[in-house]
């Protein structure tokens, strides 16, 4: 356990670093998230009446989804470990005393994580000042803010155990871009990152259901608005829980498999 | 210590021509061959050996000691290190064992060294008084001192070098291997790695295995050394067995004052003179050295004279001549 500890806090120190990509990160998505919502407050004034996903609600969804950016987005990837098994770097990886799987899996949550916190609170502080209808309102109450942060952060680690099919699929296609491209458009659509799930019609919000991506972004998003209520919520958790559990033990199963005909790649 | 049984490991390797009109063949049809990396490789080696592992390139030195550290799981043989089979109770056995590919990197990149190291103990779980003892010896005989609060991506080949192989050695491993350790290092760098290497050896009993291209290395390092040559093994024995094996033959280069007419000994061939220097190829076999000093200093001046050893390199390509590879 200490070994996975260890790698998250030197891949969090890693990231840390990287002072100047934050900024630009925070420049870019306040750009998004302000040009996002002015699409839907013009939208909105069409008159078209969405009652069941009001404004502010979606103001803050919109937020959430650029403040914890590197939480959620599939395409978030560590070239590192594309470059590990391709370059044959893995062998190293392979001659430590510990599993493979959950040591890039703590690797992975240190990576989102640093980058996450970086940008967070600079654009947190920003978008609660801002003029209405653009500001972040908080959320209705204590019990939604707690059930936002627990389903944000299962959420992440749902998130990271989807990437790691990704990062297990290189062992046979040595080439990141196809699995990522595809996962990651197929992903972000259903997790409500290109139009968000409320405003879906009804019948690909069903599908949404089925599928994993929509409980790492879209669920704790409305739980936070208070969209999704409380007793919802802790079935939406039971949700996340139960896809980690299918999506972990599918990696695993794969990650053991590509292991036994593994070819360190180079002499 | 570490014994193996007729491994053997192949591989299957896309092959074509070059061209487009080959590429849109291999579209449809894909042609493999199957390479045999090792075949039937067979040898033990005793604790507190170093052993050279040498050979042509390609011919499955990195194979071998991949299968050795459990990363490759071979398609023939067995192979029991200290009573582990590599691959199969991988992550038990590795604890025991130090890796080094010199080709590859373990550090991370944009942090301090130090950090890295700090990644492995925790790893390895060593625990804290042991981990600084070690690091302790580590930064004194590799000269890290100066090292460990660099980034690493700011340290010269030689530099990083010597801290990959710290990093193979904080956890007191038993057994070192070694692929290509002192690949792209300077004469200093090789000196400081292989003096480190003997010492381990001599005063911690570990055991070494070694692959190289470089002779002087397996010269200063190893008295045994395995040959391996299109994934067969060719020869396993001693240095100087190898030696007496191909070289009772001796260089004898002659520095004199200046001479017109060249030195001439009879049962030595000359290789090459000049007015102030000659080259002779002498087996002592035939004729000692002590009959090729007293004719030269008859008939010049003599100023120095070196007496050469065939080089191992020779050995090492007579070897290959022998098994055709």
């Amino acid at each position: 356990m200490r070994a996975y500890l260890s790698v998250w806090k030197l891949r969090f120190i890693n990231g840390m670093q990287y002072r100047t990509a934050a900024v630009a990160g925070i420049a870019t998505q306040l750009f998004f998230g302000l040009i996002f919502i002015m699409v839907y407050v013009a939208f909105y004034g069409q008159g078209s009446s969405h009652t069941n996903f009001p404004l502010p609600d979606l103001v803050s969804y919109v937020w959430l989804q650029q403040i914890f950016l590197s939480f959620i987005m599939l395409w978030f990837r560590d070239n590192e470990i594309f470059a590990l098994i391709t370059g044959g770097n893995i062998a190293y990886e392979l001659c430590r005393p510990c599993g493979l799987y959950p040591f890039w899996f703590a690797k992975l949550v240190g990576q989102r994580l640093s980058s996450a916190v970086l940008r967070c609170f600079p654009i947190l502080i920003i978008v609660f000042f801002l003029p209405q209808p653009y500001r972040l309102s908080p959320p209705p109450s204590p019990a939604a803010f707690a059930l936002f942060v627990l389903a944000l952060l299962i959420g992440l680690v749902l998130v990271v155990s989807v990437s790691m099919l990704i990062y297990i699929s290189v062992f046979w296609t040595l080439s990141p871009t196809g699995s990522t491209l595809m996962i990651s458009v197929a992903g972000e659509f259903f997790a409500g990152m290109v139009i968000p799930v409320p405003l879906m019609p009804v019948w690909l919000q069903r599908v949404s259901d089925f599928l994993p991506f929509r409980w790492s972004a879209d669920f704790p998003f409305r739980v936070y608005s208070g969209q999704i209520p409380a007793s919802d919520a802790l079935w939406g958790i039971a949700a996340q829980l139960a896809w980690i559990a299918v999506v972990v033990g599918f990696g695993q199963w794969s990650m053991r498999r590509a292991l036994r005909q593994v070819v360190v790649q180079g002499g | 210590m570490i014994t193996l049984q007729g491994i053997g490991k192949s591989f299957k390797v896309a092959r074509r021509a070059a061209g487009l009109r080959q590429a849109a063949k291999s579209l449809f049809v894909r042609e493999h061959t199957v390479v045999e990396a090792l075949r039937d490789i067979t040898f033990q080696v005793g604790e507190g050996e170093i052993v050279g592992y040498i050979g042509p390139n390609g011919a499955g030195k990195s194979t071998s000691i991949k299968v050795m550290s459990g990363i490759l799981v071979p398609d023939a043989g067995t192979c029991s290190i200290m009573g582990f089979t590599p691959w199969k109770e991988r992550t038990a056995y590795v604890r025991n064992i130090g890796v080094v590919f010199g080709q590859r990197s373990q550090l991370w990149w944009d942090v301090p060294v130090l950090d890295s190291f700090q990644l492995l103990r925790d790893i390895y779980k060593i625990p804290a008084a042991e981990y600084a003892g070690q690091l302790a010896l580590l930064t004194e005989t590799l000269e890290l001192g100066s090292l460990l609060q660099t980034p690493v991506r700011q340290l010269s080949l030689g530099q990083r070098m010597r801290c990959e192989i710290a990093a193979s050695l904080l956890h007191s491993p038993r057994v070192l291997f070694l692929d290509e350790p002192t690949i792209g290092l300077d004469a200093v760098s090789k000196q400081a790695v292989r003096q480190f290497i003997r010492t381990i050896n001599r005063e911690k009993g570990v055991t070494v295995i070694l692959t190289t291209h470089d002779m002087s290395d397996i010269e200063a390092l190893a008295s045994r050394i395995l040959l391996i040559g299109k994934g067969t093994l060719l020869y396993d024995g001693t240095l100087s067995q190898l030696r007496g094996r191909f070289g009772s033959h001796r260089t004898v280069t002659a520095h004199y004052s200046e001479n017109a007419r060249p030195p001439e000994i009879p049962g030595a061939q000359t290789i090459s003179w000049s007015p102030e220097r000659a080259v002779f190829s002498v087996d002592t076999g035939q004729l000692p050295i002590a009959d090729v000093l007293a004719r030269l200093s008859g008939q010049v001046e003599l100023l120095d004279v070196e007496i050469e050893a065939k080089p191992v390199e020779e050995l090492i390509i007579e070897l290959y001549k022998e098994h055709r590879i």
